[in-house]
């Protein structure tokens, strides 16, 4: 079961993933951060703890951002990745595609870096 | 607490063809390997590549029919590797020969699938297609550190 839990800080939106992402469940991945982009966040946190198994499905819908929020000038940084979860984003060479932090602090400090 | 490996086993689960079916298929798999597979991440990767074999079959070849099942035996001949059979009454869909994809085209025409295929063969030694008893069954197999 996947769920999502979304918080503010000040202008940062911060998503909590909660289980599997698999072809089963990745489409709620990607309505949950198309929603947040309706809703006009820019900088958006990604909190990957209780992240527990990813797929292509789910590696996928990231990927499928990142055009788009190049363009529309978005941030989002992911974090807190177990190491099992961040091999998965390695294989395919995501891992340095993407932006991804160890922890939260980390996360905040590189999209303070990246939104100067 | 450390575990230790264990020598030879046969394994063996199916499956209706509905993607919800595949966290059942990912949770055999680990409970299976767990005594065999020493580390998390190998483990968890050689749970990826099969479940990206299952998900490839029921949507391409099962088009999701329950009522079509998906078979997956494993093997383990010695503590240093596996065989992973995936057997099912469907086309074969040779994966050695589907080129390797270019991710940065798929990022930049805003893709979301096209990844599948590439993880299992990165992750698998060998990839081969065989047939038994008028079913068609992919074998794979992975040499374990």
């Amino acid at each position: 079961m996947l769920q999502f839990k979304q918080t503010k800080e000040n202008d940062i939106l911060i998503l909590e993933i909660i289980g599997e992402i698999d072809a089963s469940s990745s489409i709620e991945l990607d309505l949950t951060i198309a929603k947040i982009v309706d809703l006009g966040a820019t900088k958006i946190l990604i909190d990957c703890s209780s992240l527990e198994y990813i797929s292509s499905a789910g590696l996928g819908v990231f990927m499928s951002y990142i055009e788009e929020f190049k363009e529309k000038k978005l941030i989002m940084i992911l974090f807190g990745m177990k190491k099992k979860v961040f091999h998965t984003f390695e294989i395919l060479g995501l891992s340095k595609i993407l932006n991804i932090c160890e922890t939260n602090e980390e996360a905040k400090k590189t999209l303070n870096e990246l939104s100067i | 607490m450390k575990r230790q490996k264990k020598h030879s086993m046969n394994f063996q689960y199916k499956i209706g063809c509905r993607l919800e079916n595949l966290k059942g298929m990912r949770d055999f798999i680990q409970a299976s390997l767990k005594d065999f597979v020493v580390s998390e991440v190998e483990l968890s990767e050689i749970i990826l590549a099969i479940d990206e074999m299952c998900c490839n079959r029921i949507i391409y070849e099962h088009k999701c029919d329950e009522n079509h099942s998906l078979e997956l035996h494993i093997i383990v001949p010695n503590p240093k590797k596996i065989i992973f059979e995936l057997q099912d009454k469907a086309g074969v869909f040779d994966i050695n020969k589907y080129h390797d994809i270019d991710i940065k085209n798929l990022i930049f025409e805003k893709r979301k699938g096209g990844l599948g295929v590439k993880l299992v063969k990165s992750i698998m030694d060998k990839i081969e297609y065989i047939s038994r008893d008028g079913q068609s069954v992919c074998r794979m197999t992975r040499r374990i550190n």
